[in-house]
């Protein structure tokens, strides 16, 4: 029997039971991945994607039910084998990769033991273990491997440990290969490292690829078709070329205007949005499930299941298939940031300010010597790789952590105390912050009035009428609605989180928020709303920001001015736009030619060698020397380098003549 | 207006709230078993006095040590007194004294715990310390040292008791504390300048008290057998108090001449008072952790 498929899903129906109910997660979703395919399923949190693929490997959770439907992986019905077949099957023909490396390694084992399981497992020679363990290692492009199996999982950097769990998965040379959001928590030179290895692999091993991502950018990289889930449908399919340029369904088109590039800017025009939410599963029963969110939707839409379209490779559940251009036609309908052109006056300056941990011996110099100016009403954007000082620098502001004292902040030419107890309430209150998750900022034991409301009552000096019109206000300037007030967190989605906690933020009339990454744990959807609310909020507040994120395309959508940092040193300072189209610093070159692009195909990138050293001891010379691909020679190791002026408001810190800098 | 003001807004997917620990509970049957027993001895405590059919210290020297009959249940002991009505009223004192000096253990644990997590640094430490070195001695020799430099009495017992558990419920809580020190709300109220009194017990407590909860039922548990033991050695509960410990005490040397019902029944008291708390101490547990 000849299978052309490593895996075939025909009609899969997953539900879950919850409380007693079956809830269907999965609706009829048929996909084929033929030999040596990589194909991408997209698709936002709560669609089905990691159903799918726990469905594949027959490792539902106990409450989960295939309802109907076949899956074949090389020709054998998953469903229909014994243990011991299934044992073997997922022994040797499929392998999984998942997210969070650093969970999917045991801590306390390790790697080269954890490696040599995976042989055992395979059944071969105890001899051979150690000599596979290091082959496979090599396969993954690890240069050491006897030192990386000597050490237990903590002790390497996330691409190493993802390099690590692919080598476990690649070991017994699977037919297919199952990878659930494999470079989302890694940085983006990192993921670029991890997608190149994999592309690379793909080429050498001919293995079949099931791509999970929420990433449309990575998919549109690394797949050669791709699927689009919604609501646990499969909206459409097609090969990634055309479904990219083309897509014929609205969520699919939608999707794609809500990315922020590197092309936009907030002064062009306001992100567009979905509007509404992602219904619950089992509620649409008839017509489209699209349909209530679909700016095409007509009555037929909502009365009739569409069927799906073949035309060629791609397939699409559209009634008004043909009517997709109109989306792109239409505008968002919306003001674009209406921002005055000039400067104005400053509101925070930093001069000097560092931050060193440890004691004696050990030091770790977090944030070293940055001088910077936030104006009013600005947006500067930070940028660098996890570990660069972002949000130390952030904490240092904020006066959450004390930062070293030759550190002088100034607000509104007032120096700051070091420590918020040092500072008077009208400095505390002129500042504050929009943190990463929304889970850990929120007090989940409180409700939304409470947390607003405490932080009126604490910063603002308001009658109980003034303190309750308030919270009725903010609460409608970031789109909640009174109902939302008597909520805990866990009953709000993660999108709704992250506007109470921009409400409370703004609760205080801040003139300084500072955004730490505010929608990094948000899909691409929701991430356009907050975007446009933080817009919209600083041209009517009139608050500056400094926007922390390494998502690049959201930095330079919102940013007027951005500041590139590396291991805690300013290598760069200018407008958003200088900034991208260069020249620039060799390191902003670097991280920009990283980010996974829908458009364009990967042609030329540079690619950043080695780790992120760590900023213990003095370090000579540049501080980026050991990781730049246009070092000069000895100059960058031992001389600091030049602060080099390219324009009026632009800075870059190096040694290599201005005109061989690169541009964009 | 972005897109996102549309009335899309009020149909949230406002999430219904989880169930309550207690409906979570009920459905366990362990902690069915575990309530009945532990609420039939409090039963007991409350209301046994006046439902027993004889008066649990009342002597009948013409009756001593007569085996279970249908006159008494359970026999009686040596002095003649009715066993069935001295184990049914002997929950009193060892439920007065238990759940007391739990309670008191796990207010100052608490407090305890959430200063530590909450300031860390050098007062961390040093309490850390300190704790450890308690912990690491044995809570019966340590009672028995203060009950003996203090005097042997229910009310000296209840705050020995009280507080050699005070330094195992602090770390407890610390633990938890410190996992939330971390979380970013903490920071949000230091932004508004909260004092640490209110950051400690208002935004914190709330979010630690599922761990304290299971502490304090578990806790409950050593405490009713620390008691039983003390009352046992005799520096627990004194005479002439029908407790269990204190009866056991007194009749286990007749085990020997073959009169079991005198030791059993009070020792059958114990166990299962013991085994009633832990199971709901463990459902407990089990459902937070749903």
């Amino acid at each position: 029997m000849t299978e052309t498929s490593s895996l075939r899903i025909e009609g899969l129906s997953v539900g879950y039971s919850v409380k007693g109910q079956m809830q269907r997660i999965l609706d009829n979703v048929s996909i084929e991945i033929g030999r040596g395919e990589a194909y991408g399923l997209v698709g936002e949190s709560g669609c089905g994607k990691s159903t799918t693929a726990f469905a594949a490997l027959r490792y539902l959770p106990r409450n989960g039910q295939v309802e109907s439907g076949r899956i074949l992986i090389d020709g054998h019905d998953v469903y229909a084998l014994d243990t011991a077949q299934l044992q073997d099957l997922r022994r040797r023909s499929v392998a999984m990769v998942y997210q969070d490396p650093g969970r999917a390694l045991n801590p306390s084992i390790r790697t080269g033991r954890q490696l040599a399981e995976v042989f055992e497992l395979l059944g071969e020679q105890r001899a051979d273990w150690q000599r596979r363990s290091v082959e496979m290692l090599e396969r993954v492009r690890i240069r050491d491997p006897l030192s990386v199996m000597a050490r237990f999982p903590h002790q390497l950097s996330g691409g190493m440990q993802q390099r690590v769990c692919i080598a476990m998965a690649l070991a017994s040379n699977p037919s297919l290969l199952i990878l659930d959001e494999p470079t989302t928590g890694l940085d983006a030179t990192v993921e670029a490292e991890v997608l190149d290895l994999i592309r690379q692999l793909r080429h050498d091993l001919k293995t079949s690829i099931l791509f999970i991502s929420h990433n449309l950018a990575v998919v549109a990289q690394m797949c050669d078709r791709v699927g689009v889930l919604y609501a646990g449908q499969l909206v459409e399919e097609g090969s990634t070329a055309e479904l990219f340029r083309a897509p014929r369904h609205p969520y699919t088109a939608e999707l794609l205007r809500c990315l922020p590039d590197r092309n936009r800017s907030k002064a062009d025009a306001p992100l567009s949005t979905i509007p509404g939410f992602l219904p619950l599963p089992g509620s649409i029963t008839q017509g489209c499930i699209f349909a209530e969110r679909c700016r095409l939707a007509d009555p037929l839409c909502r009365a009739v299941i569409p069927e799906a379209k073949w035309s060629g490779d791609g397939m699409s559940r559209c009634h008004h298939e043909d009517r997709i251009g109109e989306l792109r036609a239409t505008g968002t309908g919306l003001p674009s940031a209406s921002r005055e052109p000039g400067l104005g006056e400053p509101v925070l300056e930093l001069h000097q300010v560092s931050k060193t941990f440890g004691q004696s011996a050990h030091h770790i110099r977090a944030v070293s010597e940055v001088d910077l100016t936030l104006r009013e009403g600005e947006t500067l954007g930070l940028v660098g790789e996890s570990g660069s000082g972002k949000t130390t620098l952030a904490h240092a502001i904020l006066g959450l952590t004390r930062p070293d004292p030759e550190s002088t902040i100034l607000l509104d030419g007032k120096t700051l105390g070091a420590r918020l107890a040092d500072r008077s309430l009208d400095q505390v209150k002129a500042m504050q912050i929009v943190f990463q998750n929304p889970d850990s900022a929120l007090n989940r034991s409180h409700t939304v009035r409470r947390m607003i409301g405490r932080t009126i009552s604490r910063l603002l000096n308001l009658s109980p009428e003034e303190r309750t019109r308030r919270i009725e206000d903010l609460t409608r300037a970031v789109r909640l609605t009174p109902r939302h007030l008597s909520a805990r967190p866990r009953q709000l989605s993660g999108g709704l989180k992250q506007r109470v906690a921009i409400a409370r933020a703004f609760a205080g009339e801040p003139r300084v928020v500072i955004c730490d990454e505010p929608t990094s744990a948000l899909d691409v959807s929701v991430q356009a709303a907050i975007l446009n609310l933080l817009v919209e909020l600083q041209s009517s507040e009139r608050v500056s920001y400094i926007f922390i994120s390494h998502d690049l395309g959201v930095v330079r959508y919102i940013s007027d001015r951005i500041a590139v940092l590396y291991l805690g040193r300013l290598l760069e300072v200018g407008p958003a736009k200088a900034v991208f189209e260069g020249p620039h610093h060799p390191y902003t070159e670097a991280l920009l030619s990283s980010v996974p692009s829908i458009e364009d195909r990967p042609a030329h990138r540079v690619r950043l060698s080695g780790e992120i050293p760590s900023a213990t001891g003095p370090m000579t010379g540049c501080i980026f020397h050991s990781r730049c691909p246009r070092k000069i020679g000895a100059i960058c190791e031992t001389q600091e380098p030049p602060r080099l002026q390219l324009g009026p408001d632009h800075v870059i810190d190096c040694h290599l003549p201005q005109d061989r800098l690169g541009r964009n | 207006m972005t897109a996102t003001a549309a009335p899309e807004q009020d149909r949230t997917t406002q999430k219904s709230a989880p169930r309550s620990l207690a409906s979570r509970l009920v459905r366990r049957p362990s902690f069915v078993i575990g309530a009945a027993i532990t609420l039939f001895w409090i039963g007991c405590a409350i209301f046994g006095a006046a439902l027993v059919p004889y008066d649990p210290f009342e002597t009948d020297v013409m009756n001593t040590l007569m085996p279970p009959s249908a006159a008494h249940w359970f026999g009686t002991d040596d002095l003649g007194r009715d066993i069935f009505s001295r184990v049914i009223v002997g929950a009193r004192d060892i439920l007065t004294v238990a759940p007391l000096a739990t309670l008191l253990s796990t207010a100052l644990g608490t407090a305890l715990g959430l200063a530590m997590g909450y300031f860390g640094g050098v007062f961390d430490e040093v309490m850390s310390r300190l704790v450890d070195a308690i912990l690491a001695l044995p809570t019966v020799v340590v009672a028995l040292l203060a009950l003996t430099a203090l005097g042997a009495s229910t009310t000296t017992v209840l705050f020995v008791i009280g507080f050699t558990y005070v330094p195992i419920i602090g770390r407890t809580v610390r633990a938890a504390v410190l996992s939330e020190r971390g979380l970013d709300y903490v920071s949000a109220a230091e932004l508004r300048r909260e004092n640490p009194l209110y950051t400690m017990f208002v935004e914190i407590l709330p979010n630690v008290m599922p761990a304290i909860l299971v502490e304090a039922t578990v806790r409950l548990g050593y405490a009713i057998f620390t008691v039983a033991t003390l009352s046992f050695i005799g520096f627990g509960i004194q005479p002439p108090s029908p407790d269990w410990g204190l009866s056991i005490a007194s009749s286990y040397g007749l085990i020997g001449g073959g009169y079991w019902w005198t030791v059993l029944f009070d020792g059958l008291a114990i166990a299962t008072l013991v085994i009633g708390v832990n199971l709901v101490a463990d459902s407990v547990q089990g459902a937070l952790n749903d």
